[in-house]
């Protein structure tokens, strides 16, 4: 793995389950009959007696991960976020969340890439679903290293984690043995202009915006959110006091998610003119990834353009 | 581990259980009277002779696995793992109160003897599912209940777990249904007929036994069968119970499912099974 290098945050992702249970013999997967998407199927291969394929009935695997969690075992429950996270939701809250089961959850499939499957597979609302829930950790990764990082972060918890990945390849922004603190934001770029706070497969398309925007004598400081929640109070603060002006960029529904969050935080703390790119209150479509994407400004030309915009339109807007 | 009582002292401690729900719902002013009285004999049978359980253990790794499904019929449960010994009969008097370990739905971790947090039905068997196959991970030799309420099989959960307990005959798996014919609403049958239900059960992979659920005796023949049984698949009792059983004016009627007697109800109830 090379920085720059383009790979699929699902296979990095598969790849460290395989490396985390080898260190770790109580930890199980289990999938519902998408493994291969998923690319849990890369753990069942190499432990095949702690894979369980439930078949297509998430209900019944976050149930059977609740009653392994009782002697010990540490499950992971994957298959696609839009039914992990509602088909199975209420077995997530009563079943999960509010027994405090140290159960991890894999959301694969994040937001709009799906391999052109459409609304029905695009998880748009899953950060917002499992932010709401009590207790529950959220992560959203922003390359194949940090899906790793997040993994293993996972495993240190003693409690209920949500791990969301994307189907689409992802440059590597991050360096080898890069680590993930809970609610610690990671600051790739300073600048004075506009902060833009971004979280999974966004933050390398905002990295390349804030190039971008450097080019255009527009000065950005990036913030990425590895973890949606706890997220940190702290970064938010001194961006809306020292910048003034915030564009949060996600692979996610500006409802609830990574945008919702900094504007409670910056509502609370020090209110200033916050701009939320991400996806409409719609269902998404099937078609290509990117000219998608480009529909809702959620790529790098689009992350620099609101983000120059909001620059230029000062704390007023 | 379990007391030796014979079954005429069973039925005593099923009295006992059953008074004591009515004595706990009027003081609460709440509770699910209904479905709590028709279990009682099913709680008696497990928690007075069946489970290998230990109530100055509730956490022995080799104790039998109990779930109640039926998170609602938490007064039941209650009531009986206080008479076992878990907590003193006096917390009782908190139940559904702020701050009390007895929730109106059990928690695991304010409730002792608890195996399991329920309230959301049709969630308990895949629990128990999950504990049956760490069990056999782990080589240990414990049995896993679950009971289930009959309104609650009309959840889908409930068969996803069915299928995959039956299709892989888990062993060491018991479920039971307190088949009381009433639910929320309405008669199970006027809401949606479970019907024919041995067979569904036969169907998705489980060994059947029905039995008359307040039987002490017939509970006991079925589940010293059901243990054997277990060993080489997941076996079902279906307990032919009624709604509200002992007291005449709550028996069968679905608008006893979640109320509470007032303080003449609770006069006449008390008569009616002091007479018994």
């Amino acid at each position: 793995m090379e920085l720059g290098e383009e790979i699929a945050q699902r296979t990095a992702f598969g790849q460290a389950l395989v490396e985390l249970g080898a260190k770790i013999p109580n930890m199980l997967v289990l999938d519902a009959d998408v493994g291969p998407s998923t690319q849990t199927h890369l753990f069942g291969r190499a432990y095949p007696d702690r894979f369980i394929e439930v078949g297509i009935a998430e209900q019944n695997m976050v149930g059977i991960a609740a009653g392994l969690s009782t002697l010990g075992f540490i499950p992971w429950v994957s298959t696609f976020a839009v039914f992990m996270t509602k088909r199975a939701g209420d077995q997530i809250r009563n079943s999960i969340a509010h027994a405090r089961a140290n159960v991890k959850i894999n959301g694969a499939y994040g937001g709009l890439p799906t391999g052109r499957a459409g609304a029905t597979h695009s998880a748009v609302e899953d950060l917002a679903v499992m932010r709401a829930m009590p207790g529950m950790i959220v992560m959203d990764p922003a390359d194949p290293r940090e899906a790793i990082a997040c993994a293993q972060l996972a495993m240190d918890i003693e409690g209920p984690v949500y791990v969301r990945t994307v189907r689409c390849p992802v440059p590597v922004i991050f360096p080898e043995h890069h680590k993930v603190a809970l609610g610690k934001a990671v600051k790739l770029h300073e600048g004075k202009d506009v902060a833009i706070i971004s979280s999974g497969m966004m933050t390398p398309r905002a990295l390349k915006a804030v190039e971008v925007l450097e080019g255009q004598g527009v000065s950005a400081r990036l913030l990425h959110m590895p973890t949606i929640k706890p997220i940190d109070v702290e970064a938010i603060r001194d961006a809306t006091e020292s910048i003034g002006t915030i564009l949060t960029v996600e692979n996610h529904s500006v409802i609830g998610g990574l945008g919702g969050a900094v504007c409670e935080v910056a509502a609370e703390h020090a209110p200033c003119r916050i701009k939320r790119l991400g996806f409409p209150d719609i269902f998404l479509e099937s078609g290509d990834d990117e000219v998608l994407f480009g529909r809702y400004g959620l790529d790098s030309a689009g992350i620099a353009a609101a983000a120059k915009a909001l620059a230029e339109g000062g704390k007023k807007g | 581990m379990a007391p030796e009582y014979d079954v005429g002292s069973l039925e005593s401690v099923a009295r006992q259980i059953r008074a004591l729900i009515i004595d706990t719902a009027h003081a609460a002013g709440a509770g699910h009277t209904g479905g709590s009285l028709s279990e009682v004999e099913i709680l008696t049978a497990l928690y007075f002779s069946f489970l290998k359980v230990d109530p100055s253990r509730p956490d022995w790794e080799e104790r039998d696995r109990f779930i109640l499904s039926k998170g609602h019929a938490s007064l039941g449960y209650y009531v009986t793992l206080a008479l076992r010994g878990y907590f003193p009969l006096d917390s009782l008097k908190t139940f559904d109160r702020e701050d009390s370990a007895l929730q109106a739905h059990p928690d695991m971790h304010k409730c002792k003897g608890v195996d399991y947090s329920t309230g959301s039905l049709g969630q308990g068997l895949s629990i128990g599912l999950g504990m049956a196959l760490g069990r056999l991970k782990k080589n240990l030799q414990f049995m896993t209940v679950v009971l289930l309420g009959d309104g609650e099989c009309q959840e889908g959960q409930v068969w996803e777990a069915a299928m995959f307990a039956g299709s892989k005959r888990i062993p060491k798996l018991i479920a039971i249904v307190d088949y009381n014919k009433v639910q929320l609403s309405n008669t199970i049958d006027a809401n949606l007929s479970l019907e024919p239900f041995s067979i569904k059960w036969e169907a998705f992979g489980w060994n059947v036994l029905s039995v008359n659920g307040h039987n002490i005796a017939d509970l006991l023949s079925a589940l010293s069968r059901a243990r054997a049984m277990a060993e080489r698949g997941p076996v079902v009792i279906i307990a032919n119970t009624i709604k509200g059983k002992g007291v005449s004016f709550m028996e069968g009627n679905y608008e006893w499912h979640g109320k509470a007697p007032n303080d003449q109800e609770y006069i006449a109830a008390k008569k009616e099974l002091s007479d018994r």
